[in-house]
């Protein structure tokens, strides 16, 4: 198989868009949402939203892990940036995200040395080879906290004294119910992320078709990835029978990756956490569990707890409720654009706004 | 976000760069060769039509399959007079070197300059060099400078583009900034993949005999394919719609901008040539091309269309349409 282009081949996309359109007949106006940035992204990218049925409406969700990352972490990452003996490592989408008063791009002009890294192995490897305190900000879903765990981990075994991480990681599921919960939402039917279910598995969603009768499908990314799950969630729609259904099943085992689930369950324990456009979730957070508190960079350099200001006419929150589309804020291609953002969802490269602004003609 | 400082923004050849030339450095600079803000400027001496070109190179690493700064710094030169139409003269080049620097990286790129220039023909004539303290370059810096005569009868007008003209480029886009990005060794793939970076004057000026009326030439480079064609259709009355099935990308390419998550459109090539030409003169330059050694994966990608003014427009491989914005900055590895 040719993962560059079977996945994108065109006879295959247009049998299954054939089959979305005999599935939509009879229904009413029908609301999935992909909770993915990397799935709005290439939705956008495919030019899809606009080869569906009148009545399928895809709805972007808060799965982009840089859009809902809340300015208070921000704010704390940039003090730990100005800090004389730390260097910051991070990922690069969070470079540009707008903080309180600044943004790491910003401070970076000030002096501060903050590196861009492609996992966090590369970052504790900097710590290794420096003398110099270095912090990650261990920001993203499921899918990279395994991969922040065992890290922490090694910097146990190895004695790294001089690595610590900034903790924002968040949980999907719970953000996937408090919007099930909020009245104003409509939505029936989830496209679930690829990456995310790869570590935990079909189990985490079964509330959704128990506790509120919608259907999920867990995604891959390509555009036959995508067509193929909203067949299967128009399928059960049609049926009246929600269930949890793997379409990426060259990625997702139902019970997820358990050895690198249990990994996170090492070494972090869950808590409320503030997510932006979505407020403070319980059990949505990760936190690193007491023993490793060596590691937390909060602990160690004892940053305050930040408030984080309402402001601004920016609507991300209701982006990334899937509330309104991104060309209904009254900022969208005016004020904010990518190369002057005001909100996360514009900054980010999976970001909704971002998409939008990049894709939709 | 405060506005009054240069980030890495600023260098990614996408629209802040050009939010800071029109707005900062043409607040000062008000020559007329300027205001078109070609690859060169093109003036008139003793009757002559000539065109004269700058650029600063900055790539790491210093050394990449298919390549090294020296013969990249020549070629950006020479591709910037190439694309201007003209044909390349001669040649200046400045070193900044940093303290430090092992004599024989700097022969080894200085002669792999020279290799270029004895193949080419086109001689380095004047230099500068200037050494930094340790920690203020990274290796050596440099700059070329050419100027080149205009060939006879080139018009080269962007705003003679019209709808119906065809978009074509002359090889697989991308080849330059992936070799880099896997040079660097930061991401631990490895695909047999070299930079394109090449003179490409022979083939402009092959292009221009042939077809002395095309309309337009460019060389995606910073910024690739969307940048170029954002940049060539700006201000104008008509629209580019390319068709994303017959982009030329390899498949090593395509596979790494699949894993890092990259948009081929935006990477740079440094050996390939964008143009834009009459639909009746389209397919007869394209076999032309073909045979140049240069210009062996030439495709026609498009055309100009009365709809979307000033806009790129994509046809996916599902047929629906999206934008191809101008890139915004974003911080990747120093690719020139």
């Amino acid at each position: 198989m040719n993962y560059l282009t079977d996945f994108r081949d065109q006879t295959q996309a247009e049998i299954l868009l054939e089959r979305i359109r005999q599935l939509s007949r009879g229904l009413p106006e029908i609301n999935l949402m992909e909770v993915c940035g990397t799935h709005t992204m290439a939705i956008s990218r495919f030019g899809l939203r606009k080869l569906l049925p009148g009545n399928i409406h895809l709805v972007s969700g808060p799965g982009c892990p840089v859009c809902v990352t809340p300015e208070s972490y921000l704010d704390q990452a940039i003090i730990l940036a100005e800090k004389k003996n730390v260097c910051l490592t991070t990922f690069g989408d969070m470079m540009r995200v707008p903080a309180s008063h600044s943004s790491l791009e910003e401070s970076l002009t000030r002096g501060s040395r903050i590196t861009v890294v492609y996992s966090p192995l590369e970052a504790l490897e900097l710590a290794r080879k420096s003398k110099q305190e270095v912090v990650f900000l261990a920001i993203g879903f499921e899918t990279t906290a395994p991969a922040v765990a065992s890290v922490i981990l090694l910097a146990t075994r190895k004695k790294v004294k001089n690595f610590s991480v900034l903790v924002g990681h968040k949980l999907i599921p719970p953000a996937m119910d408090s919007l099930l919960l909020d009245r104003q939402v409509k939505i029936d039917g989830f496209i679930c992320p690829g990456h995310v279910s790869a570590i935990i598995g079909t189990k985490p969603y079964q509330f959704i078709p128990e506790k509120y009768g919608l259907p999920c499908v867990i995604a891959g990314f390509e555009l036959i990835d995508i067509l193929q799950s909203i067949v299967m969630l128009l399928e059960q729609i049609q049926k009246k029978d929600a269930c949890v259904q793997i379409q990426y099943s060259r990625c997702v085992r139902p019970e997820g990756n358990e050895k690198a689930w249990r990994l996170v369950n090492l070494i972090f324990e869950t808590g409320r956490t503030l997510w932006r456009g979505l407020g403070s979730l319980d059990n949505s957070g990760l936190y690193l569990r007491k023993d490793y508190r060596l590691w937390n960079a909060c602990w160690k350099f004892d940053l305050p707890e930040m408030e984080t200001s309402a402001k601004s006419s920016c609507r991300c929150g209701d982006v990334l409720k899937g509330l309104i589309t991104p060309q209904q804020c009254p900022l969208f291609k005016k004020s904010c654009s990518p190369s002057r953002p005001k909100g996360p969802c514009m900054v980010s490269s999976e970001g909704t706004c971002a998409a939008y602004y990049r894709y939709e003609v | 976000m405060r506005k009054d400082i240069i980030t890495l923004a600023h260098g990614s050849g996408g629209k802040v760069m050009q939010e800071l030339i029109q707005d900062i450095f043409l607040k000062y600079f008000t020559h007329p060769a300027l205001s078109v803000l070609t690859d060169a400027a093109i003036f008139k001496v003793e009757g002559k039509n000539l065109c004269f070109s700058t650029d600063a190179f900055v790539v790491k690493p210093l050394f990449f399959p298919g390549g090294d700064i020296g013969k990249l710094a020549f070629c950006g030169t020479v591709n910037d007079l190439a694309v201007s139409g003209a044909r390349p003269l001669f040649i200046s080049c400045a070193f900044i070197l940093e303290e430090g620097l092992e004599l024989s990286v700097l022969e080894k790129i200085l002669a792999s300059m020279k290799s270029v220039s004895s193949q080419t023909g086109i001689p380095v004539i004047t230099g500068d060099t200037k050494v930094v303290e340790k920690g203020k370059a990274d290796g050596l810096f440099i700059t070329t400078s050419g100027v080149g005569l205009r060939l006879p009868g080139v018009k080269l007008e962007r705003k003679d583009i019209q709808p119906g003209d065809k978009v074509l480029v002359t090889g697989p886009i991308g080849d330059h900034e992936i070799a880099i990005l896997l040079a660097r060794g930061d991401f631990q793939l490895e695909a047999s993949l070299t930079s394109d970076c090449a003179p490409l004057h022979t083939l402009t000026e092959e292009m221009l005999r042939m077809e002395p009326s095309l309309r337009f030439l460019r060389d995606p480079t910073r910024g690739g394919l969307a940048a170029v064609l954002n940049e060539i259709v700006s201000g104008l009355n008509c629209g580019f719609l390319v068709e994303e099935r017959l982009i030329p990308v390899r498949k090593e390419v395509a596979a790494c901008c699949g894993i890092l998550g990259l948009d081929p459109l935006v990477l740079a090539s440094e050996g390939r040539v964008v143009a834009i030409v009459r639909k009746e003169k389209a397919q007869g330059l394209l076999s032309k091309i073909l045979k140049h050694p240069l210009g062996k994966g030439a495709k026609i990608i498009g055309e100009v269309i009365p709809d979307y003014p000033g806009r790129v427009v994509l046809k996916t491989i599902t047929g629906s349409l999206r934008l191809v914005e101008m890139p915004v900055g974003i911080s990747r590895p120093r690719i020139c």
